[in-house]
């Protein structure tokens, strides 16, 4: 069982790694880019036969304390 | 006085906080992150460095060490918690202070001197600060793009608690003056109760002409004066 957790920076933060990205692409010839907003991915491997609902809970609270800064990032938390 | 310096995995500035405190004429020990208590304590201060490697976060994982449940309660009796550049990004994971340090702006490592204008001596770590005066303080970090939301900044800049600001020689807040890119050029608050203050420029590496600048002792002496005024409180 896998817990896939996204976290992107917020829109009200700056974001200059994205933007550098953005302007790298431009360099490369890549047209039409109007933004790179750059995150991270977290993989977390769980026991088999754990209950999903309360991994889910669990996670959630991982994620809102330790794994995300709800400051400055959002995140998106997915259990398979 | 007793100030507790923390030292967490990586922590590099920790030697630095206590040599500044001796050499100004107190006292001062190292806390291990994983000791629960941090003992008779007059102050602590969280210091500079890489905590963790800087993983995940700057900061993320040191406010979960067992010594900063003590901070926090420290904090919460009042006690004066100063967090330097890496410490500051600690105690705004901790959420002892409100807000968050980014990369900066222009993605690279500044390690050079600044100039910080003091917003207010209405607060135990600048009261002792001359008026006017501008601090030549040195910086070295990634990440030290302080970072608040429209309400949160209002909510600083109404109690105050913006303690210093990047400004250039004359004292004026230009873009120019900023390092990193930190929201209004801010360099360090306080929190509410203004008893936790934290700050990205290095105070401890100005404590001696002999290392460029001695401007950093008048945050101490803040420190010192608060603390003694506590002491002559409490006998009272």
């Amino acid at each position: 069982m896998k817990a896939k957790i996204i976290i992107t920076p917020k829109k009200a933060v700056l974001d200059p790694q994205g933007k550098t990205v953005q302007t790298a692409l431009e360099h490369m010839g890549y047209s039409g880019v109007t933004g790179v907003h750059i995150g991270k991915y977290i993989e977390i491997d769980l026991a088999p036969g754990t209950d999903k609902a309360a991994a889910h809970k669990a996670l959630n609270e991982a994620a809102h304390k330790l794994l995300s800064n709800p400051v400055i990032e959002d995140y998106k938390l997915e259990i398979e | 006085m007793n100030f507790s310096v923390l030292q967490f995995p990586a922590s590099n500035c920790d030697q630095d906080a206590v040599h500044a405190v001796r050499l100004l004429g107190h006292s001062a020990r190292l806390v291990w992150h994983k000791d629960a208590s941090l003992g008779d304590t007059d102050a602590v201060i969280v210091p500079g460095g890489f905590s963790y490697g800087d993983y995940l976060r700057c900061g993320a994982i040191a406010r979960f060490s067992p010594v900063m449940q003590a901070v926090k309660q420290f904090a919460d009796n009042g006690g004066l918690v100063l967090g330097i550049c890496n410490g500051f990004q600690v105690l705004t994971e901790a959420g002892l202070l409100p807000g968050a340090l980014i990369r900066n702006r222009d993605l690279q490592f500044h390690c050079e001197n600044v100039f910080l204008k003091t917003a207010t001596n209405d607060s135990p770590f600048t009261s002792r600060i001359p008026a006017e005066k501008i601090l030549r303080v040195p910086i070295a970090h990634g990440e030290g793009c302080y970072f608040a939301d429209t309400e949160t900044l209002a909510k600083l800049k109404a109690n105050h608690q913006i303690l210093w600001q990047y400004c250039d020689q004359g004292g004026n807040l230009t873009d120019a003056a900023n390092p990193n890119g930190a929201v209004q050029n801010i360099a360090g608050i306080c929190n509410e109760k203004r008893n936790v203050a934290g700050l990205m420029p290095h105070p401890e590496r100005a404590c001696e002409s002999l290392l460029g600048s001695d401007d950093g002792k008048w945050i101490f002496e803040s420190i010192f004066a608060a603390l003694k005024n506590k002491t002559v409180a409490a006998a009272a």
